[in-house]
């Protein structure tokens, strides 16, 4: 059993709550620098798109789990992200201005779809949030003198003060850049999380009426998270146009929004370990599948469609047994070995809630 | 001097007069209750102080300016805090988060500050806490400090919010029913510390409250409602004596005399 002695109001706002976690996160960090001299190339790959898709998940773990609202578009500013980068790489700007400026038109367009959406709850906003995901492609496709349209962008090789960082030329350069990229999106988000403004976050997805009677403004509240959330994407988007070097109007489709969506209810809504967890899961998996296939089966018949059924029984799995995610399964485990031998089997269980106030207006 | 003046307010709902033509004035300092049978308009009133609701007609002062122009989210700016009769706490977060919401009012970074978390911003963490541990002392919330809202019991949800009220540092606060649900004892405290945020802290208090105990125990006025008229205002015995209160909670001679 381990008891905390808080000393100071900084021992809640500290990353960590104490040493220990600390430590084992500095562990993390070390052995994800050293990662490039243990595997080989192929799975320093994979680590790659685990961070991407992390940075992804974190986007939209801000607006779903932090700020409870819905979106199922969100592929839509990974695009963003992604063609804007390389377009404004291709005007002759290096990537260290082009990539911050790719998030911030992901957070612009953000800003322009949340305006008239933030009046819209739950399913509505998950509806027109599709739509937007839907429009995006065919935008695409119209602005094809950007875009190149359906033949696609090649994305521009990547140099930071001389030094170059492509997808087959430098394997262990990218993955540290966005190894890099990551630990700052962490650390931003983090700050977000223990300041004002992830509070007011946490204020709107819990009781907007509450919220206003706080001194919240709602509207604007929802925008900015709408905006950040964006933004975090945008960044993904166009490290994943990196990653992939080519990409289309179909790569970034709906099915990618959804992917997202699940992966952080996977992971455990509302902690950001829980978009790493369930990043790593969504890469992961596909070579899991074939791996196992080539051990068990040896005809190595393709199934189709097996990856998205894995994937959707994984997550049928976790709301029915685990709505805490992954994570959370984590939390309690650690907690039981916390408190041994005091942990209670309802101990997370929520306490029956009483009516709300009628919703006015 | 009038903190809070209602002139002439009016709100229907469609056909339905829920407040009718009410004018009232509170005190700085006072604490003045308003009670009245179920569907009286009480915490219509409270929702239209709040900006939840406009009224059709009248106007709302505070500290002799009118509120009607402000936005809901505007009003604690001003100085006004309020709870709501059936807890509306934020339950994914710690009592310690809730209260530090009600700080909002004293934010003075914007998002880029707060993104890179600034020494100024972390120097303000320091301040917002300083004051929510106040309120934390006040309350006797120390053993829930970092619990989560969700797994707590009703009566400490009921004090908590109190408290978020109180985080804001109000020259207003309005109750909605503080000793609804809450047993003897809790509704005893309740009492203490109604009496402490007036005198001690300073703070007017606008109470709705059905417990006739704790409305007589702590009031300086009392204003009687039913179906949105006012009956009476004065001092707790002169309302609670008044022939029309008592017609309005357990009927007259006459209609007895029917049944």
């Amino acid at each position: 059993m381990r008891i905390i002695f808080k000393t100071s109001y900084d021992a809640d706002i500290r990353y960590f709550r104490n040493r220990v976690p600390a430590l084992w996160y500095l562990a993390l960090l070390l052995m994800s620098i050293a990662l490039p001299f243990i595997i080989n190339e192929f799975w320093l790959g994979e680590f790659t798109l685990m961070l991407i898709w992390a940075i992804a998940g974190m986007g939209l773990m801000l607006l779903v789990g932090h700020s409870g609202q819905a979106s199922l578009g969100h592929a839509a500013f990974m695009a963003v992200g992604a063609y804007s980068n390389v377009i404004l790489q291709e005007y002759g700007l290096p990537f260290i201005l082009s990539l911050p400026l790719a998030g911030f038109f992901a957070g612009l367009a953000g800003v322009l779809v949340a305006m008239p959406t933030t009046k819209l709850h739950g399913i509505y906003m998950a509806i027109a949030t599709i739509a937007i995901g839907v429009l995006a492609e065919d935008l695409i496709v119209i602005l094809a003198p950007w875009t190149g349209g359906v033949s696609g962008k090649f994305a521009p090789s990547i140099e930071i003060f001389g030094i170059n960082f492509d997808r087959y030329g430098n394997v262990s350069g990218l993955y540290w850049l966005i190894l890099g990229i990551t630990c700052l999106i962490v650390l931003g988000y983090k700050n977000i999380l223990r300041s004002p403004l992830g509070r007011s976050f946490m204020a709107i997805r819990d009781s907007e009426i509450s919220a206003q009677a706080m001194g919240v403004n709602i509207a604007r509240t929802r925008t900015i998270s709408f905006a950040l959330s964006c933004a975090i994407t945008g960044i993904s988007g166009a490290l994943m146009g990196h990653f992939s070097l080519v990409f289309t109007n179909e790569t970034f489709n709906i099915v990618i929004s959804i992917y997202l969506l699940l992966m952080i209810v996977i992971g455990g809504l509302g902690f950001i370990q829980g978009a790493f967890i369930g990043a790593a899961i969504v890469t992961f998996l596909p070579s899991v599948i074939s791996f196992s296939r080539d051990a068990f089966f040896s005809n190595s018949a393709i199934i189709p469609g097996i990856e998205s059924g894995l994937f959707g029984a994984i997550l049928i799995f976790v709301i029915l047994f685990e709505p805490m995610g992954l994570y959370g399964r984590w939390l309690k485990i650690r907690s039981y070995f916390e408190l041994f031998p005091f942990y209670r089997r309802d101990m997370f269980r929520r306490q029956k809630s009483y009516l709300k106030t009628e919703r006015m207006r | 001097m009038n903190l809070l003046d209602l002139q002439n307010v009016t709100l229907r709902f469609g056909g339905l007069v829920a407040v009718d033509n009410v004018s009232f004035s509170v005190k700085q300092g006072e604490v003045f209750s308003l009670v009245g049978p179920n569907g009286a308009g009480k915490s219509t009133i409270f929702n239209m102080i709040s900006r939840f609701y406009d009224p059709a007609e009248g106007d709302i002062l505070f500290q002799g300016q009118s509120i009607l122009k402000k936005a809901s989210h505007d009003i604690p700016h001003l100085g006004i805090a309020r709870t709501f009769q059936n807890i509306e706490l934020f339950e994914q977060a710690s009592v310690l988060q809730n209260l530090l919401v009600g700080r909002q009012r004293h934010r003075r970074s914007n998002v880029l500050e707060e993104i890179l978390f600034l020494p100024k911003v972390r120097k303000q963490e320091h301040h917002h806490r300083l004051a929510v541990e106040h309120v934390i002392d006040f309350l006797d919330l120390q053993p829930y400090r970092d619990k989560f809202i969700s797994g707590l019991p009703y009566g400490i949800r009921k004090v908590v919010e109190m408290g978020r009220a109180l985080a804001i540092g109000p020259k207003l606060l309005l109750l909605d029913e503080p000793a609804s649900g809450l047993s003897t004892e809790e509704t005893q405290d309740v009492a203490f510390w109604i009496e402490d945020i007036k005198k001690v802290m300073g703070i007017t208090v606008l109470m709705v409250e059905h417990d006739m105990h704790l409305v007589n125990s702590v009031s300086d006025r009392v204003l009687a409602l039913a179906d949105g008229k006012i009956l009476t205002i004065g001092t707790p015995s002169e309302v609670q004596n008044h022939p029309d209160v008592i017609k309005a909670y357990i009927g007259s001679d006459e209609e007895d005399a029917l049944t």
